[in-house]
């Protein structure tokens, strides 16, 4: 009896969020008694699949088929459930990026099983009477829910970022196994059709300074200054949802549950308030400088540094300060 | 065409949030409720979608019986039907949802034909069970593809326009990618697709003489059993203030060439 572990690579190479899963099903697998094993889907999945026995994987499925070399939730979900269905597998992880989570919701609906999504721990010994017991994630991080799953097949997802990927300290076999499942041509209906590439260069989820601007700023040409800023520190603009609900800004430069995750070196956070759907989404930033007329703020009492004052003077000072320093 | 959007109520809470006594719900005592904003740029979207190309927008909650003030605000920025399906205040598991609601769409299918374009919310910004839509989808035997930000009705299918087909476009990290999915078909929709409206006064007046049908669904529960909501431990630390206005310059530089952002 098997844990299966759903890997997710770019053309071959493993993602962080992969590592992350395997990571979190060492000790689950070893905690419910089961063997670990993986699966990596499509294209590319060989190279993928030959490093997963240093990351504790016994037995490695490779599946391959024509409807699978590019991603389709269906297809994948359905690979997944015929992998199951053969091996005899009695519970499934994947890491819960919206790629992760959507093929094991898929699986859920095939199989007709419950799915637990975004697991921060998960305890297979659980009540006692077979049941598992969890707790995840709900608002995006801002709360936490104790859940026990009840199900002949147990689908989970480990929340993003929960562990680091590391690899096993005692290595397993890896033994490399191909599988075709039968795909019905129809499922290529939600195969990837097509990729459009946009940017290249920093974004927001990798920008090492971010200049958020929330409702504070006032308007749209009223952030030229925050471009300013970010532009000197090699940064990029971000802001909050009243930000973007205005119109001021694009969604895409959006902080929080709805939005962008950011981890930079500094977040500063100038007029934003700082709800926790904000919050869940900037909190992963090394370090926070809140700007706010409002000392009490849920932003300026959460961050390691303020400045209390109006945005407007504050933050052009800031400019001007970093241009005289190097001169 | 025909539109439907499944939609959840959720709290709107600030700085806080809060959890009943009994860890079973949000306290929502001084919270007011939204509509959760995937699903809210969801109704948007189909309402714009029948502006282009003709046809009407059913809006359907399952949720307690207030869930009607978002079907009512839903009315108010341009859908047209709407269906309550009535639970108590606690959330019903994500199993249990899915076959309420893929039952209460096949009785509405029933009598009106199948609907061309099923929309849900990514995943609703509470429970965040990401399954939902899938589950319903398959319930249904349709297509369905998660974390839509861009729906155009036509596309191509086998080098033709086909007029049957919805693109979709996802958003990957730097990029999207495209989806030519058959209708009827079934998207997850992601805030960010458009940018909802607000409602007009002729709206607002039209959204009172809505009339919402009330479908009850006695559904078996599934396997995920909630035992408790409770708050992360966080760490807070004091905040160190470097000062006020724009005297505080100089500190917050210090503090950049002290994190190595200067460079
Ligand atoms: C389900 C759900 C999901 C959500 N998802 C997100 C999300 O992803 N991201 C997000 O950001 N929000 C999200 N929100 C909205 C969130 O709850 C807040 O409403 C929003 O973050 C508030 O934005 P804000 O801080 O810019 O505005 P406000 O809360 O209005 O705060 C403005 C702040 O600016 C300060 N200020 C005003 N003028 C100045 C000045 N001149 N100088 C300095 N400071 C000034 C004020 O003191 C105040 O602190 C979500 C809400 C819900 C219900």
């Amino acid at each position: 009896m098997s844990l299966l572990v759903i890997c997710d690579h770019d053309r071959g190479t493993l993602s962080d969020a992969s590592l992350e899963a395997l990571t979190f099903g060492r000790p689950l697998a070893a905690a419910a008694g089961l063997e670990m094993a993986a699966v990596v889907i499509g294209e590319g999945a060989d190279a993928a699949a030959a490093g997963l026995g240093a990351h504790g994987a016994s037995t490695v499925h490779v599946a391959s088929h024509p409807l699978l070399t590019d991603f389709g939730p269906e297809a994948w979900g359905e690979t997944v459930v015929q992998l199951v269905r053969g091996t005899g597998a009695t519970a499934v992880l994947a890491c819960g990026t919206d790629r992760g989570n959507e093929v094991v919701a898929q699986v859920a609906a095939r199989l007709d099983q419950p799915f637990v999504a975004n697991c921060r721990s998960v305890d297979p010994t659980g009540d006692g009477s077979g049941n598992w017991t969890m707790t995840r994630v709900q608002w995006g991080g801002s709360l936490l829910e104790d859940a026990t799953l009840t199900a002949e097949i147990r689908l989970v997802t480990v929340a993003h970022h929960v562990v680091e990927g590391v690899a096993a300290e005692a290595p397993a076999s890896g033994t490399m196994v191909s599988f075709v499942p039968e795909l019905d041509d129809a499922l290529a209906r939600t195969v990837v059709a097509d990729r459009v590439v946009l940017t290249r260069g920093i974004t927001l989820s990798t920008a090492p300074v971010v200049v958020g601007g929330g409702r504070g700023v006032g308007s749209a040409e009223a952030f030229a200054p925050l471009e300013e800023l970010a532009g000197e520190l090699g940064g990029v603009v971000g802001c909050s949802r009243a930000v973007t609900n205005n119109g001021w800004r694009p969604h895409s430069d959006q902080v929080g549950q709805t939005g962008t995750r950011i981890a930079p070196e500094i977040y500063i956070a100038s007029g934003i308030s700082g709800a926790i759907q904000h919050w869940v989404g900037a909190m992963a930033a090394k370090n926070i400088l809140a700007i706010n007329t409002d000392r009490e703020a849920n932003m300026v009492t959460r961050a390691g540094h303020a400045v209390i004052g109006d945005l407007h003077q504050v933050i052009p000072a800031i400019t001007e300060e970093v241009r005289r320093r190097r001169g | 065409m025909r539109i439907l959007v499944c939609v959840k109520r959720v709290p709107a809470p600030g700085a806080r949030i809060n959890v009943t006594a009994d860890g079973q719900t949000v306290d929502a005592a001084h919270l007011g409720f939204t509509t959760s904003p995937h699903e809210e740029c969801a109704v948007e979207e189909a309402v714009q979608l029948t502006e282009a190309h003709g046809g009407e927008v059913t809006v359907m909650t399952l949720g307690p019986v207030a869930a009607e003030e978002q079907l009512r605000y839903a009315a108010s920025v341009g859908a047209h039907h709407f269906v309550l399906i009535p639970i108590d205040d606690v959330d019903w598991d994500p199993q249990r949802t899915a076959s309420a609601l893929a039952e209460a769409i096949a009785a509405v299918e029933e009598t009106n034909g199948a609907f061309d374009l099923i929309l849900f919310g990514n995943e609703s910004a509470d429970a965040g069970g990401f399954q939902v839509g899938v589950r319903v989808a398959n319930h249904l035997g349709r297509p369905i593809v998660n974390g839509i930000k861009g729906i155009e009705i036509g596309g191509e299918q086998g080098g033709e326009l086909d007029e049957g087909v919805a693109t979709a476009r996802r958003e990957i990290d730097g990029g999207f990618e495209v989806y030519n999915v058959p209708m009827p078909a079934v998207l997850g929709v992601k805030e960010g697709i458009n940018l909802p409206r607000y409602p007009t006064m002729k709206g607002r007046l039209a959204s009172k003489k809505a009339v919402v049908d009330t479908d009850e669904r006695t559904v078996e529960a599934g396997g995920q059993v909630r035992l408790r909501l409770h708050r992360p431990v966080e760490q807070i630390s004091e905040t160190v203030i470097l000062g006020t206005g724009p005297e505080a310059a100089p500190a917050v530089v210090d503090l950049l060439e002290e994190l190595g952002v200067l460079s």
